[in-house]
């Protein structure tokens, strides 16, 4: 066991700001230990390696009990009335507001961190099943992604790895 | 709090092999910790990261992370991992005589 290099994949399957860092920052700390790293897109978690739209992942306040207003500097842990999640630039102002934090914590963007990753060697690869349904093709990737996969060619790469399904 | 001799000079280790006195680091220790970690030869690129952690560990109190390393030093990620192959956080710290990297970027 020693020997061999400890193996990590991981599945990302949602596409909203929030649920993009999980996977880049374990993945970066990962590759930053010697293990191996591979990266599965699936489903709506396709928009971080879409061109078009990784730059313009979001995070909804509604339906988000935990995002409470003392991010915002209202102090205790007032929530967001979800009616007011609905009013339009919501959604923008909570991305905003994300974003802002991220960046003062030095924390690169998503498009940067995958260029970090696959720069430090992670393999990145998109699920045929979903590129099919979305009717994308791998033109419409960042660089980086290796190839469009399906499900079993997954099982055969992840062979003997850990496996963390976001 | 252990020790052990490295390149003829005694020095505290932790339970990992990370020096735990910055200020009993040298030279010659960082060559032979190299090699441990399976690196031959520190070239002039694997001193400016040496160097540089350990200019911003006394600096700022921490070991510093790979991102820090790259925007300090001005080396590519790709560099950086092919300088310091499978596991660059802790072979950097180990070999610089600082601690784990703190922070996660």
């Amino acid at each position: 066991m020693a020997d061999e290099t400890r193996k990590i994949a991981f599945i990302c399957s949602k596409g909203n700001l929030d649920m993009a860092y999980p996977a880049l920052v374990m993945g970066w700390a990962a590759l930053g230990n010697g293990i191996d790293v591979t990266i599965f897109f699936t489903f709506w978690g396709m928009d971080m390696i879409n061109k078009d739209r990784v730059d313009h992942l979001e995070v909804p306040p509604i339906a988000n009990a935990s995002m409470k207003m003392n991010m915002m500097g209202v102090p205790g842990y007032l929530g967001i009335p979800q009616i007011a999640g609905v009013i339009p630039g919501m959604t923008a102002f909570a991305t905003a507001l994300m974003n802002s934090k991220m960046k003062k914590l030095e924390v690169p963007t998503v498009r940067e961190y995958l260029q970090m990753l696959v720069d430090a060697g992670a393999k990145l690869y998109a699920c045929k099943m979903s590129v099919d349904m979305f009717g994308l093709k791998k033109e419409d990737f960042i660089e980086g992604v290796q190839d469009i996969v399906t499900a079993g060619d997954f099982m055969d790469m992840t062979d003997g790895a850990q496996i963390i399904f976001i | 709090m252990a020790t052990r001799t490295i390149a003829g000079k005694t020095v505290q280790v932790n339970d990992e092999g990370f020096l735990t006195v910055p200020g009993e680091w040298t030279k010659e220790i960082a060559i032979e910790i190299a090699k441990e970690e399976g690196i031959a030869e520190l070239a002039a690129n694997h001193w400016k990261i040496i160097e540089f952690s350990r200019q911003d560990a006394s600096a700022s109190g921490k070991s510093p992370t790979l991102r820090r390393i790259t925007t300090g030093t001005g080396i590519s990620t790709k560099d950086l991992f092919a300088l310091f192959p499978k596991g660059p956080a802790k072979k950097v710290a180990r070999i610089a005589g600082l601690g784990k990297p703190e922070g996660c970027v």
